[in-house]
């Protein structure tokens, strides 16, 4: 589509969101503007109830933003995104279908034959490396492999912009490697605008373009935006090693470090 | 504990609890024999009317009718539950305007309806079938709409962003989690139909497992009445082992099966 490459794929333009009433009620984030080019990889990191899942729900359409716009690929954000797929942070699948029935279902929709979407299901199973599981009922599977499978229902859509929220947040390191290798080369074979979200610094280094760093709540806003030059293709594991990445990790904790704290001040006045 | 044990332990109290009964019936220790065997028969006496019962054939019939009225009531009484609480779940408005009249028809001790519903239906099986129905129907009702209105949110916003219209969200989120709810009140809602038609029976027909108790009664045939609720007992056994198979098959996907037989 030439017309989407000289847009922007996903745009927040000073976007606020509060909950509860608009006068008294908790403005989670504020003045945030993100723009994700299309085929550009971000990442969003931020210390916990910032307000990145605040972000991507305003993204995938299922909130409205108090202020401000979202924009995909230049138009007003009406109802839901239909143009994305969203990894949800929290369990998401149907848990009354198995992991082949609920990746499937995905291609409903879009009125692929039953036959069809259960081939390419399992094709997509194998991938995120579950074959095995296929009929397994998402409470017969571990934390991490229902992640995977919601990995599999979203990308069987091939949709063009991929929202992502903490998605290897249960895997152990080693399959949290295999997992960021195989978005990285599923991302590179067919490049999506990707907004990802995850609480662990490296890889968001490892795998992204950019990363964002989101300042504390209440009124989170973006307090810094790192692009990463580190080559592509990378390797999850051996990019680490470059002293390029330490450069720029250093960089981000050293903003990202503060926030962190302060969200957890902030945590401790809360409680009792 | 394991299987063997409990099963032993199981029989063992209905052993002990037979026993006791023919002991103190047998023999002269609270009363006279022959009062207490005209107040509580003997457990031998009972079981010979219940194998008399099964071997002349005449049973069959009552069972067969009763358990007609019992399906006929689960059946009308689910459907017209499932299909208004899935109606009052989507549609908001109606939900608040007749909530009140539902809490106060639930509210109302249905056996009071009986004597209407044999004057409406006659004696025959359809007012024993409007009776249970009266009771399965709020359970389902309930169980139904609660279904619907909790579907997890998230499970929801997903299948929401897979892009399914609401047809497609009908049947694939708000249909399955509306009925693992009605499947978990299965066994209540088999029970009540079954409540519904013996109740129906006892005050007015001339067939079926509640007319044989209450023939005995009217008699003063306390080994009739007994020999009645055996055979009751051993009917709604059967049925909730049908259930419970039923649950199983359709709940698969459930962490837990559960297993709390009551009904
Ligand atoms: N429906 C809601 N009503 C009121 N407050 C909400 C609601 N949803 C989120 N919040 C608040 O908004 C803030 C941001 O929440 P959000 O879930 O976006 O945080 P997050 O950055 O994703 O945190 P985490 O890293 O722990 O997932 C939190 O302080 C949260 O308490
Ligand atoms: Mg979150």
């Amino acid at each position: 589509m030439p017309a989407s490459s000289t847009t922007s794929a996903v745009s927040l333009l000073s976007v606020a969101i509060t909950f509860g009433p608009k006068v008294g009620g908790y403005t989670a984030v504020k003045n945030i503007d993100l723009t994700a080019a299309p085929g550009e990889f971000i990442a969003i990191v931020g210390p916990t109830g910032c307000g990145k899942s605040t972000l991507l729900n305003a993204s995938a359409g299922l909130l409205k933003p108090s202020h401000g716009e979202v924009e995909i690929f230049g138009a007003p954000l009406e109802g839901l995104n239909s143009r994305a797929g969203y990894l949800f942070q929290q369990d998401a699948l149907m848990p009354w279908k198995t992991a082949l029935q609920n990746v499937a279902v995905a291609l409903e929709p879009q009125g692929v034959s039953r036959r069809e979407a259960e081939l390419k299901a399992r094709e997509w199973l194998r991938r995120v490396g579950l074959a095995a599981f296929v009929d397994r009922y998402p409470h017969m599977l571990s934390g991490g492999q229902r992640k995977r499978v919601a990995l599999a229902q979203m990308l069987i859509r091939n949709p063009e912009i991929l929202l992502m929220d903490e998605p290897f947040g249960p895997l152990d390191a080693q399959t949290r490697q295999i997992m960021g290798n195989l978005l990285l080369e599923l991302w590179a074979a067919d490049r999506k605008a990707v907004l990802f979200v995850t609480h662990d610094l490296e890889e968001a280094i490892a795998l992204a373009d950019r990363v964002v760093v989101m300042s504390a709540g209440p009124a989170s806003h973006i307090i810094g935006e790192f692009p990463v030059p580190l080559p592509r293709p990378r390797d999850i594991a051996e990019v680490r090693l470059e002293p390029a990445f330490h450069h720029i990790h250093k960089e981000i904790w050293a903003s990202l470090r503060t926030e962190v704290q302060k969200a957890y001040a902030q945590g401790e006045e809360a409680s009792p | 504990m394991n299987r063997l044990k409990l099963i032993l332990l199981q029989v063992a109290v209905g052993l002990g609890f037979l026993l006791l009964w023919h002991v103190l019936t047998a023999y002269p220790i609270l009363a006279p024999t022959r009062q207490t065997q005209f107040f509580f028969s003997t457990p031998l006496d009972v079981l010979a009317r219940v194998w008399k019962e099964f071997a002349s054939g005449e049973i069959w019939r009552h069972l067969g009718i009763t358990l007609l009225e019992t399906i006929l009531a689960f059946a009308f009484g689910a459907g017209g539950g499932i299909l208004f609480g899935f109606l009052f779940a989507r549609r908001e408005l109606l939900a608040a305007v007749f909530d009140p009249y539902i809490k106060a028809a639930n509210a109302l001790p249905r056996v009071v309806l009986a004597p209407i519903f044999a004057l409406w239906f006659g004696l025959g099986i359809w007012s024993k079938v409007a009776l249970g129905f009266t009771l399965v129907f709020f359970i389902v009702f309930f169980n139904v709409y609660q279904g619907v209105r909790e579907v997890s949110p998230v499970v929801l916003a997903n299948a929401r962003m897979l892009g399914m219209n609401e047809r497609q969200l009908l049947r694939h989120v708000y249909w399955p989690a509306a009925l693992t709810w009605m499947f978990s009140s299965l066994h209540t809602s088999v029970g009540f139909a079954l409540v519904g038609a013996v109740v129906g029976e006892y005050l007015g027909s001339s067939a079926g497992l509640g007319y044989k108790i209450h023939e005995a009664e009217s008699v003063f045939d306390v080994t009739g009445v007994f020999a009645g609720m055996v055979i009751l007992s051993i009917f709604v056994i059967l049925i909730d082992l049908v259930v419970t198979l039923v649950e199983r098959r359709l709940l698969v996907w459930r962490p837990a099966p559960s297993t709390n037989g009551q009904g």
